[in-house]
């Protein structure tokens, strides 16, 4: 059996996102990046998968981006993927969402996976597209917004998160492919002992420029902040003060200080 | 110009939310027709056509039926703009329309703004604005972003058919978890998020909670990672408040929270970074270290 997990590398999002030169994403000056959150669980029940099956099928962790991705697949690495593969792209950025699924698409289609993850939307651009696009152009089942997965001769068993907290449990068979949702498992820690292990194992780079035989079908003209709105209180300095700044505020506008 | 668009049903019922719909048409000034897989006694307020496939046939959402079903109707109507809800129905569906018909979708609309479509981005810290490059898009809107609008009326109604095989079967529906605290009956609510760093400071915001007379609330990562039970979870997939006085412990302030208290009479936030989305909706936004601020809060409660 063979499984592919997609992961996005994305800053942490409590950094401050400034525009880049072009106005149409962000700076990367002064931010640290991590794996985009949703992937982890993607990773995580990747190999759980794996070990559920004695360790038989063969795990590759796959990102678009540049270098610096490498990191996340190195963490991917650690949690128990097998192989890497770097689609390299300084630009990928630029890509729309089709485009990215495309790229992966055109590798995955080699390789025919039995199963794909990836996480239901990056934390910065949160399209929700990629997953879902790569199924359709491989013809392969899908469904997203997995909370719950299970697995036994080629048929997959999912909970999908409905609004409200109501579950949809829906059957596919592979070759198949799952979006994953926040929840959906606990993800591990890598253990110093895997992060060794992890140095040694293989990623391929491949050029974009090999996968990438779309064009754009949407382009973003600009990236800004919100236009700032409400105009609450803002309370900064010391503690002691806001504190006595904030009671004196909820006694003269709420109703619930006896 | 016109506008298709995608009404929700779930466990056989029309989703009001459907009608934010129309409130998204009215700004663009498109025309509009609906395509829905419901039951017939579950038609929208509305005198326009309506595309209907019944539910007694193709059942609750499967994606393979339902996508045909929608790109029948594409190509009766001929769209400029085919037009989803951002949900667990639209963004799963939206996708392989965009895909079949070989054009642009765009995630997540919060306006319509010059130039194209603005969306939010990094977690709602920022935004975007995105134009399709073709003259057809498929949209999804970000729930609440535009006004529920009932045009009224009975549509003119036309059958939907389609035929195929399915990869995906849907089994059932699970019903939410016990709430076990009735979180909308409390006055006050203090909830705690993933700025509360670890699982032994949630007794400090318990604290802070019981203080106020009020209940504890969470955000979901919190949730997911097992330190505070689900039955406390605000937000679009945990409960829906409106307390009197809502308090924020380290919550940024992503939008399936906001949907969940944005409605409060007031709004406290306490978080380190004065740029967090939460203060968008906050009252009063309180910059500084939660387990700094809030034992010394509760501490002059006390006094
Ligand atoms: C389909 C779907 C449904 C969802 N449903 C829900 C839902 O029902 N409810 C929900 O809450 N979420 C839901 N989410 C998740 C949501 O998108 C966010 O991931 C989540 O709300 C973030 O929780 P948080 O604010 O606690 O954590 P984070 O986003 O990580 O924010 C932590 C905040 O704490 C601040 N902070 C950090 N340290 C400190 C400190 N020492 N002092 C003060 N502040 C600090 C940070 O500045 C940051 O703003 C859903 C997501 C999806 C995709
Ligand atoms: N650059 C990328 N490299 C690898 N996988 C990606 C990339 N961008 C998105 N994905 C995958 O697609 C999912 C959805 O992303 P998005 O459509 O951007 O919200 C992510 O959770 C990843 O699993």
């Amino acid at each position: 059996m063979k499984i592919l997990v997609c992961i996005k590398q994305v800053p942490d999002m409590e950094s401050r996102f400034k525009p880049d030169s072009a106005g149409v994403w962000f700076s990367e000056t002064d931010l640290a990046f991590r794996m985009n959150e949703y992937d982890e669980y993607a990773v995580e029940q990747a190999v759980r998968l794996k070990e559920q099956l004695g360790g038989e099928p063969e795990l590759t962790v796959l990102s678009i981006g540049p270098d610096r991705v490498v990191e996340a697949m190195k963490k991917a690495l650690a949690m128990g993927c097998d192989r890497g593969v770097q689609v390299q792209d300084p630009a990928v950025q630029l890509k729309d969402p089709w485009q990215v699924a495309s790229v992966i698409a055109e590798f995955a289609g080699r390789e025919k996976f039995d199963l794909i993850f990836t996480g239901l939307q990056s934390q910065d651009r949160g399209s929700a597209q990629v997953g879902v696009n790569v199924a359709e152009i491989l013809n392969y089942a899908c469904t997203t917004t997995v909370v719950g997965f299970e697995y036994a001769d080629g048929v997959v068993t999912v909970k999908r998160e409905l609004e409200g907290g109501i579950k949809g449990v829906v059957q596919l068979r592979t070759p198949a492919l799952v979006t994953c949702q926040l929840g959906l498992n606990v993800p591990r820690y890598p253990t110093l002992p895997n992060i060794m292990k992890a140095k040694k194992k293989e990623i391929l780079v491949i050029p974009v420029a090999e996968l990438l035989h779309q064009e754009p079908r949407a382009v973003t003209a600009s990236f800004y902040p919100p236009a700032k709105k409400g105009g609450g209180i803002v309370l900064e300095g010391d503690v002691g003060a806001q504190v006595e700044q904030l009671l004196g505020i909820l006694r003269e506008k709420t109703t619930v200080l006896r | 110009m016109k506008a298709l668009l995608v009404g929700e049903c779930k466990d056989g019922k029309f989703l009001e939310s459907s009608y934010e719909l129309f409130g998204f048409a009215a700004q663009l000034g498109a025309e509009t027709a609906m395509v829905l897989v419901g039951p017939e006694g579950e038609l929208p307020l509305y005198g326009g056509v309506v595309y209907l496939a019944d539910t007694g046939k193709y059942g609750e959402y499967n994606p393979d039926l339902h996508k045909k079903l929608v790109l029948a109707a594409v190509a009766r109507e001929k769209p400029d703009y085919v037009v989803f809800l951002h949900t667990s129905f639209g963004w799963d569906l939206a996708p392989r329309i965009g895909a079949a018909l070989k054009v642009a979708q765009i995630s997540e609309i919060v306006a319509v703004v010059e130039g194209g479509f603005e969306l939010p981005a990094c977690n709602a810290k920022m935004r975007r604005t995105v134009r399709p490059q073709g003259a057809i898009a498929v949209l999804t809107l970000q729930g609440g972003a535009f006004p529920v609008l009932k045009p009224g009326g009975s549509p003119q109604m036309h059958p939907l058919d389609a035929e195929g095989a399915a990869g995906v079967t849907f089994l059932g529906y699970e019903p939410a978890e016990e709430k076990g605290v009735d979180l909308a009956k409390a006055e006050v609510i203090v909830s705690a998020g993933r700025g509360i760093g670890k699982m032994d400071n949630v007794p400090v915001i318990a604290a802070l909670a019981k203080a106020m007379g009020g209940e504890l609330g969470a955000s979901r990562p919190v949730v997911d990672g097992g330190w505070i039970a689900h039955g406390h979870q605000v937000g679009t997939t945990g409960q829906t408040v409106s307390p009197k006085l809502y308090i924020a412990c380290g919550i940024s302030g992503a939008i399936q929270h906001l949907a969940g208290m944005k409605k409060s009479g007031f709004i406290v936030a306490i978080n380190k970074d004065k740029d967090a989305p939460i203060g968008e909706v906050a009252d009063v936004l309180v910059v500084a270290d939660v387990m700094q601020f809030v034992p010394a809060f509760t501490a002059k409660l006390a006094q």
